[in-house]
């Protein structure tokens, strides 16, 4: 099973012919994803990778019965390209995209409201590494083979602390169910508590590692939702214990500006809500393994 | 990016904002000139530097003739002023803003942000005007006005008149205060900002409802579209060692520390902080040479750092994707070879071709300290710092 995506999933490229598209549409390819085709406007009818292009993701659902999609799109046009997946009927969309701007993400998920929510896109990004069911398929820019194929689901804003947690959980013999990139941006198109809700009800995932970091209130919102709703373990890590209030660390979202938004204030609100706190990034692995055991145990 | 507040209140004006009659000066010669063309008996001299409680550090002088005028503009101009936002090295003066001084007989408080929760734009008033917004959700939270716009229709006239009457005004300044908060709104939606705060918004004693102060801060990813706006920029009001990175495409904050830090990722790049801090050391900087860490980033990196004169060690903890280690190795050793760097550098290398990478870092012949984890890295460079200190002593 895994979360959004396994080996089956028909996934199109948006933005599949430019230099970024090309080189990680090939590797997702050579991962062993399902790559239906890819979207272009204007190169509508060509080739490339073997695969045809399209002008419209209309067009090419239509065509190839794609239900996934990642956007490369370029930040002035990746909201819309964002916004063509939705109408389109493409279930699961990642978009890799960083840079786009923040009203451009607030009239997205304006957008989506239309759609019922059974039937509305799932969106995960932007400025996202993607996702990735290891040994199934890869929607993403991450080494592919730092993951091992496994039973814990990785939920995290940021990229390469992303792929640190998948290779110590590695070193210690604990694979990977999914790995979902929400994303460093403010406004993302799903939260830590939505990516919850796909992990609890999925069927091959033990154990959930969130990996969040300053600014925002979506890692105490998960941490509400995972006390009342959940039945499986989480454990998380927040970065950013040395941010000084007010300054941006890198990703738009990552400042501290309103009470319970510092790496202290979270980690005591995840504590509450029964969440195992990793207490520094290199025992990410470790604190899992710890909670794995546990489970054993009982069981 | 910030912005000054006469940039922010002539942009507001030109949404139908009322601001007092007011001009910029560089000099005291010209501020004399400025109080004389606006006329009048008071003035007001204010600081233009990116902070807050500017009044409360010297920044703001309320002046009765030319004299004051000129000596208020003397004082100020190529002072750093130091407020509680500032930091200890304060920021330059090198502007001043002259302003006829207004007759206030009400201050609110107006402020519009990009709200997390609700991924909308949310107005924010209170009739507690003059204090900041976290004093005021201290002191008088009741007095609080939230209003959400949904960003299809965008903000209705309704929501300001419930804003409006809120704020508790007379019935007959109601539609000119509605025109304040919609045109402030429009501000904020058509300029791409990410708060705007109006804050002290007046009453004057003759009636009108007037901007006395005002600050902007505007979304960097969406100045591709806003070059109006990226004019506004005053690189003199930013850290220097920041100005330098973000020129050249790096995403760089100047901490207090004296370990200099090199990483891939802005998660990564907090993470390895953290594990500074765990392991009982200071980082020098926050620095996210971006996803993909070719060689060149490398140097461009280090070079960034090294402008930091309290740097005594770097590390470097590149989580290798599509950029193979072994490219980010030689990266490493070009650029410590280039810069003739004699500091400690701690080189942690992770991902794809990591064994190559190390063998590059190990065979260089440079004293670069490898180390397998991030753990490692972090005790490796603090140790270093620990064991200059300790010479130095």
């Amino acid at each position: 099973m895994a979360i959004f995506i396994n080996e089956h999933t028909p996934v199109l490229v948006q933005g599949f012919t430019g230099r970024i598209g090309t080189f990680h549409a090939q590797e997702m390819i050579d991962y062993g994803t399902n790559v239906v085709g890819g979207v272009t406007p204007g190169k509508g009818g060509t080739t490339h990778l073997g695969r045809p292009v399209f002008n419209t993701m209309k067009g090419a659902v239509e065509e190839t019965g794609a239900q996934a999609s990642i956007v490369f799109v370029p930040p002035p046009f990746a909201a819309d390209a964002i916004m063509e997946a939705a109408d389109a009927g493409i279930r699961y969309c990642t978009c890799i995209t960083d840079g786009i701007p923040a009203q451009d993400m607030i009239r997205v998920k304006r957008y989506m409201r239309r759609y019922k929510k059974e039937s509305r896109m799932v969106l995960t990004g932007p400025n996202c590494a993607g996702t990735i069911s290891p040994g199934k398929a890869m929607l993403g820019i991450m080494p592919g083979h730092i993951y091992l194929p496994g039973r814990v689901g990785i939920v995290g804003r940021s990229g390469t602390l992303g792929y640190e947690a998948a290779s110590q959980m590695k070193a210690l013999g604990i694979g990977v169910s999914t790995s979902v990139g929400i994303g460093g941006d403010p406004i993302n198109g799903s939260s830590f508590r939505d990516v919850f809700e796909h992990f609890e009800s999925d069927p091959e995932t033990d154990a959930v590692l969130m990996i969040g970091e300053i600014g925002g209130p979506q890692e105490a919102e998960a941490g509400a939702w995972a006390r009342d709703n959940m039945k499986k373990p989480v454990v998380a890590y927040i970065a950013g214990l040395s941010a000084p209030k007010g300054r941006r660390m890198g990703h738009a979202g990552a400042i501290v500006s309103a009470f319970g938004e510092s790496a202290a204030e979270k980690v005591e609100i995840l504590k509450a809500a029964g969440v195992i706190i990793a207490p520094t990034p290199a025992e990410m692995g470790a604190t899992i393994a710890k909670v794995l055991g546990g489970m054993r145990k009982v069981a | 990016m910030d912005i000054h507040e006469y940039q922010a209140k002539e942009l507001l004006s030109k949404f139908g904002v009322t601001i007092p009659r007011g001009g910029l000066a560089y000099s005291p010669e010209q501020a004399t000139y400025r109080a004389s063309e606006i006329g009048g008996n008071g003035w007001v001299v204010k600081a233009q530097i990116h902070s807050g409680a500017r009044g409360k550090a010297g920044g703001i002088k309320v002046c009765r003739d030319d004299g004051e005028v000129w000596d208020a503009a003397d004082q100020l101009l190529g002072k750093r002023l130091v407020t509680v936002q500032t930091g200890p090295q304060g920021k330059l003066v090198s502007r001043l803003y002259i302003e006829e001084v207004s007759d206030i007989d009400k201050e609110f408080y107006l402020s519009y942000v990009m709200d997390r929760a609700s991924e909308r734009i949310v107005v924010v008033a209170s009739a507690a005007g003059g204090m900041d917004i976290e004093e005021i959700a201290h002191s008088q939270p009741e007095t609080i006005i939230r209003v959400t716009v949904d960003p299809a229709v965008g903000m209705q006239a309704f929501q300001a008149r419930e804003v409006a009457f809120g704020l508790g005004v007379e019935p007959d300044l109601v539609s000119k205060l509605e025109r304040t908060i919609l045109g402030a709104y429009r501000a904020f939606r058509d300029l791409d900002a990410t708060m705007v705060e109006i804050n002290p918004l007046v009453v004057t004693k003759n009636k009108s409802i007037v901007a006395l102060d005002a600050k902007m801060s505007f979304d960097e990813n969406a100045l591709f579209r806003r070059p109006q706006i990226s004019e506004l920029r005053d690189k003199s009001q930013e850290d220097a060692r920041e100005t330098y990175a973000s020129d050249r495409g790096l995403s760089y904050v100047g901490l207090d520390g004296d370990i200099g830090c090199v990483v891939n990722g802005a998660g990564l790049a907090m993470a390895t902080l953290d594990m500074i801090k765990l392991a009982g050391g200071e980082p020098a900087n926050f620095l996210d040479i971006g996803g993909g860490a070719s060689p060149e980033r490398v140097a461009k990196s280090f070079r960034a750092v090294l402008k930091d004169k309290n740097v005594k060690a770097l590390l470097v903890n590149v989580f290798a994707g599509i950029n193979r280690c072994d490219w980010v190795a030689k990266g490493v050793v070009d650029a410590v070879r280039e810069l003739d760097i004699k500091m400690p550098v701690v080189v942690r290398l992770a991902g794809t071709n990591v064994e190559e990478g190390r063998k590059i870092i190990d065979e260089s012949g440079l004293t670069v300290i490898s180390a397998d984890s991030l753990g490692e890295a972090a005790e490796k460079a603090v140790a270093a710092v620990r064991a200059i200190t300790a010479k130095a002593a």
